[in-house]
């Protein structure tokens, strides 16, 4: 393991899996909380179409991911303002077309010879240094403004209309949390690629929402959850020579059914213990 | 005459060209307390939400304090009909009923001392201080209605708005219930939705059947013979599909005191 981390590309690894903890730990609990994990799974999915857009024109590959990330999350904002029951089916399209237009990108753009698994599933070993100021500057941005912000995005998560009553400007929160989603999107391709980016973003909140008693503590266990995730499968995927992002997302997905079963034991006890007590039946 | 609080003069409102209010015309005044019911989908969701702002009517207009809603909304106490929603979700007592004292939306969002006093004294007229620190979704349905009443009264509204508030109490809790909305109605005005026609205590004041139109009767005592009559509005309007008048004689024959 310490010869491991003389290497700087593992250091530059675990470095980057802490950053994208940290975002994800934050921005994910308020993806759980307001039940927009598919809409967080279309932007990561249409962002594909900006990988292809990037190599297509030759631009930088965040200029293409971040451009269509907060493209699609800006649609699905305006198909959620304006027909809140049409936003699924609208979510289903924008996934799909996006990947569709980057496969076809890609089958034009001459010379093409990416790799392309890394886009799908990450290359966190392949994390350059430049990459991780971008993910320092996202993680302060996202910290500072949901900190900002916290109790008028409490008040919308929780109950969005009695949020309104009080002059809580709804709308603009809920743009600012998609356009937020669309950048940890982009940040978490880099880990675990486009194809796990729902299972980093959701697993760590599900598992911390039982445990905590307020949205804070919800988004700073998650944080330490998906940094504990993020250094065991980085360690093992090292261990065992695995794809790093696949190896992260089974050990989240472990986490996941402990606490499903700890959850799952508990209150059998308590009903138990009411039955004894209460329930003559 | 007292001072009105809520006006609505020739409102109409059609969700996806259904229309679900129309030619509504209704007049609250200061301290009323005014129950509204109706059968479900008669529109009393509608209506309240029109007067809470959270709805534009399709055409006429509603004043709550001479101003349109919204630009009040400091001013109004709003208990929604489900208290049930988002049962899991990770907050306490007391920061929910803090969320009462949010102040329009100028960023930097800190509970002040006040807001915490407030919220205190909301919580424990409605004897939830000891559930302060408590998970929302540990509550009974009684005590998250209690809790979602202290919400509504920490920005000590001058109106306050109920949705079915009934509706999660168990027949123990509604004479406690009854006699918080009594003591509320001193200095607050109330604006009650209910199907349950058992809201009609002896604290109500004029009521309003709403079944599309809406038929308002200003009294100030209710006779046991309203209350029937009352009481089989929403059968009557189930079985028939239309709407009709339900406090018999209350059309021409104004102010009878």
């Amino acid at each position: 393991m310490w010869e491991a981390l003389q290497l700087e590309f593992v250091r530059n690894a675990l470095m980057a899996g802490v950053l994208v903890s940290v975002v994800c730990g934050v921005i994910g609990t308020l993806v759980v909380v307001n039940r927009i994990v598919f809409l967080a799974g279309g932007i990561a999915h249409a962002a594909y179409g900006g990988i292809g857009l990037a190599f297509f024109m030759g631009w930088p590959y965040a200029v293409g991911t971040t451009g269509v990330s907060i493209l699609s999350a800006g649609v699905m904002a305006a198909v959620t303002l304006k027909a809140r029951h049409r936003v699924d089916a609208m979510v289903g399209v924008i996934w799909a077309v996006g990947m569709a237009i980057g496969v076809v990108l890609l089958d034009l753009t001459p010379g093409y010879n990416v790799d392309l698994m890394s886009y799908l599933f990450g290359s966190i070993l392949a994390v350059p240094v430049s990459d991780l100021w971008q993910m320092a500057a996202i993680g302060i941005a996202v910290i500072a403004i949901v900190t900002y912000y916290y109790n008028d995005f409490l008040a919308m998560s929780y109950d969005d209309e009695f949020a309104r009553l009080r002059n809580v400007p709804v709308t603009f929160l809920y743009c600012l949390l998609l356009g937020m989603v669309a950048l940890t999107v982009v940040m978490i391709i880099r880990v675990v690629g486009l194809i796990l980016v729902i299972a980093l973003l959701t697993i760590p909140p599900f598992i911390a929402e039982k445990f905590t008693g307020s949205l804070r503590a919800m988004m700073v266990l998650s944080s330490i959850l998906s940094c504990l995730f993020t250094i065991t499968g980085l360690w093992l995927s090292y261990l065992f020579n695995l794809t790093s992002g696949a190896t992260i997302i089974l050990v989240a997905a472990a986490g996941f059914f402990t606490s499903a079963l700890w959850d799952y034991l508990k209150p059998r006890r308590s009903a138990d213990q009411s039955a004894g007590t209460v329930n003559p039946a | 005459m007292p001072e009105p609080i809520i006006q609505m003069r020739d409102v109409w409102f059609s969700f996806n060209g259904q229309p679900v209010l129309q030619e509504v015309n209704l007049h609250v005044p200061r301290g009323d307390f005014l129950v509204v019911i109706g059968p479900n989908g008669g529109g009393k969701t509608t209506l309240l939400k029109l007067m809470l702002g959270l709805l534009y009517p399709t055409r006429g207009t509603v004043a709550v304090f001479g101003e349109p809603p919204h630009r009040v909304s400091h001013r109004i106490g709003y208990v929604p009909q489900n208290v049930h929603i988002n049962k899991d979700f990770p907050v306490s007592v007391l920061d929910v009923v803090l969320m009462g004292r949010l102040r329009t939306g100028r960023g930097w969002s800190r509970h002040t001392r006040q807001d915490r006093v407030a919220a205190q004294q909301a919580l424990e007229q409605m004897q939830l201080w000891g559930c302060r620190d408590r998970r929302i979704g540990k509550l009974s349905g009684g005590q998250l209605q209690r809790v979602f009443i202290a919400r509504a009264l920490v920005s000590g509204p001058e109106v306050l708005f109920l949705d079915e508030a009934m509706a999660s109490i168990d027949a123990q809790g509604r004479g406690e219930f009854y006699d918080i909305l009594k003591e509320l109605n001193r200095t607050v005005t109330i604006v009650a939705a209910s199907h349950d026609m058992m809201i009609l205590s002896r604290q109500v004041k004029s009521v309003a059947c709403v079944n599309r139109e809406l038929h308002h009767h200003d009294s100030g005592e209710i006779t046991q013979e309203m209350l029937d009559e009352a009481y089989h509005c929403p059968v009557d309007l189930v079985a028939h599909g239309i709407p009709h008048r339900v406090l018999g004689l209350h059309a021409d024959k104004k102010e009878d005191e």
